[in-house]
């Protein structure tokens, strides 16, 4: 395990009652990097990524951030600390604009004492703000007055990917960001997240699309029944590799 | 060729859908706006009475209980809220801010300035505690508002007739009337001036600040809101106070307008606010709604009311036609969204 790793997690054990969804799970994430994790159903995908996001605590074992054993008491905590997550249901506000979504939480107040104190939004600063961190990005949105709920598929994992990750530092954990979209809009979310990688983010894409892990992911941890059945990178980063490791028809430790 | 085409639509389909849909809400605050228009013309044309002082005097006064109401109604709404206590907390805020000064200041003199000061302090202050328990029960005990505010109706109409045994309390100075029934330039009465303050301060603020933005953010999807980490629960008990303390304002002009307080006095608003806030497009599923909408359809409620006297019709029928105009207001809206393919 590299010793720079951005987000690391060290023999992370989940239970919920009698059922053990992590038993001992240890990988790592670094900057400027795609880490794909993938496994079947009940795999433990969902837990791992609801205690790096602050949303459940592991049972035994460490989080570690930039090398500090940490725990995230709560989202909050996690966004705060730098880790930010998109869920599949992507949490926009759908009659609300794209700057209100962009913003949301983080708003821009007007600049003097008066305004600050009852809350004034600067529109304009804001309005721009997003436009100009959408088109880093290239995020296909042409106007960012248009409710987000009017938004395709795409421009909408688009948006909450985009601000994710302008307003983190560190982490980004994407849980099936191409799940629900055509094939064009794919293709422009897995561009949108190697240039968030390209960034500096390091970024965990949970997913089911064996074709993405291959095309954006520079690693690939498989988990199978709350262990790591492998991690794949390189030659050895192939579908058939991935779908051995998640059905068990492969077995074996890290390789 | 297939390519450059799709692309040529991404590109540009959004950008006008963009704008009308953007255009959505000042296109229907265009249409309900013509309604109004249209019932004022009407009148006039009906009753030569309909534009005169003494009508504008008698419409205006009557919409700015209502306007009031409806405004702290809107941030409600427009949180995915109800508020049915309103009219119920005016009667009370009202009937115990004339408790205070008749209990209190017994032998106050006519033009006392310190009882009424207060007593529109108790007024106002009995609507807040009421919208903080409203806000509280919604936020906290997680109670939903249509259950909490229809407790709170109760409860409030019950306070307000405990104070004096079902009876309105008149035993206040005289300056309230005065206060009340003076008017600047013998056109603009001081109650309207008050709620036309009231009424810009609170358009801005639902519609250019932080706050307004999370009350419609929390009604569009709470669920956003909270994974942005915002206190969601906070602007809530905010909400309801607003919508409280406005209550308590509305009380304190109609007692100022009566010269006295009277634990009835609210029980017509209720319906009326929350058809003037419908009807001035916002949704009761939370996310949409303007103050600018709600003046607009408390003056469509407010114009029908006087003008149908007017033109000799039984001012019962104001009822029937607010209700008429409420539901199809509300068709209207969702025949539009379901032309743009939204819900």
């Amino acid at each position: 395990m590299s010793v720079s790793a951005r987000l690391a997690v060290r023999d992370l054990a989940k239970h919920y009652g009698g059922v053990q969804a992590l038993r001992g799970v240890t990988l790592h994430v670094d900057a400027g990097e795609v880490l794909g994790l993938v496994g079947d159903n009940g795999a433990g995908k969902s837990t791992l990524l609801k205690i790096l996001s602050g949303a459940a605590f592991p049972s035994s074992g460490q989080v570690l951030l930039d090398g500090q054993p940490t725990h995230f008491g709560s989202p909050a905590v996690a966004r705060d600390a730098g880790v930010a997550t998109v869920y599949q249901d992507l949490a926009l506000a759908g009659q609300r604009d794209v700057v209100a979504n962009f913003f949301l939480g983080r708003e821009k107040l007007a600049g003097n004492w008066f305004a600050r104190r009852i809350g004034w939004l600067d529109g304009k600063a804001m309005a721009a703000h997003t436009v100009s961190e959408l088109a880093r990005l290239r995020t296909r949105i042409p106007d960012v007055h248009q409710a987000s709920r009017d938004l395709s598929g795409g421009q909408r994992q688009a948006l909450a990917i985009a601000r994710a990750a302008a307003w983190t530092s560190k982490v980004l954990l994407l849980d099936e960001p191409t799940s629900a979209l055509g094939v064009e809009q794919q293709q422009q979310v897995l561009d949108l997240i190697r240039r968030v990688r390209d960034k500096g983010i390091a970024v965990l894409l949970v997913s089911h699309q064996m074709p993405d892990v291959l095309r954006v992911c520079d690693r690939a941890v498989v988990l199978r029944l709350g262990l790591v059945a492998a991690t794949l990178t390189g030659n050895d980063l192939t579908s058939e590799n991935l779908i051995g490791y998640i059905t068990g028809a492969m077995a074996g430790g890290d390789r | 060729m297939a390519v450059t085409r799709t692309q040529q639509e991404t590109e540009s389909g959004p950008a006008v859908r963009g704008l009308l849909v953007r255009g959505h809400g000042l296109v229907r605050d265009l249409w309900i706006g013509g309604v109004l228009v249209a019932l004022i013309i009407g009148f006039s044309i009906g009753s030569p009475y309909f534009l005169t002082r003494a009508n504008w005097l008698n419409t205006s006064s009557t919409a700015t209980e209502v306007l009031l109401l409806a405004v702290g109604e809107t941030f409600v709404i427009c949180s995915a809220g109800i508020d049915l206590s309103v009219g119920a907390v005016l009667g009370f805020a009202g009937t115990a801010g004339a408790w205070v000064m008749a209990t209190a200041f017994p032998g106050a003199s006519g033009a006392a300035v310190g009882p009424i000061i207060v007593g529109f302090a108790a007024a106002i202050a009995a609507g807040g505690a009421f919208g903080l328990v409203n806000g509280f029960l919604v936020a906290w005990a997680g109670i939903p508002p249509f259950v909490v505010t229809l407790g709170t109706l109760g409860i409030a109409t019950g306070f307000g007739y405990l104070l004096n045994n079902g009876q309105e309390i008149s035993a206040i100075p005289a300056s309230v009337a005065t206060f009340g029934n003076t008017n600047l330039g013998g056109w603009l009465p001081v109650p309207v001036l008050i709620t036309a303050v009231i009424t810009i301060w609170c358009g801005l603020l639902l519609a250019k600040t932080r706050f307004g933005a999370y009350a419609l953010s929390i009604g569009d999807s709470r669920e956003a809101v909270i994974r942005a980490g915002i206190n969601y629960r906070r602007y809530l008990l905010a909400i309801y106070t607003l919508s409280g303390l406005l209550a308590g304002v509305a009380a304190v002009l109609v007692m100022a307008r009566l010269g006295a307080g009277s634990p009835d006095s609210g029980a017509t608003d209720n319906l009326n606010a929350i058809a003037a806030v419908v009807i001035g497009g916002a949704s009761l599923f939370g996310g949409r709604g303007t103050i600018v909408g709600s003046v607009i359809g408390t003056g469509i409620i407010a114009v029908m009311l006087t003008g149908l006297v007017l033109v000799n019709v039984p001012p019962f029928w104001q009822e029937v036609a607010v209700g008429a105009i409420l539901i199809a207001a509300v068709y209207i809206d969702q025949l539009r969204h379901r032309k743009a393919g939204t819900k």
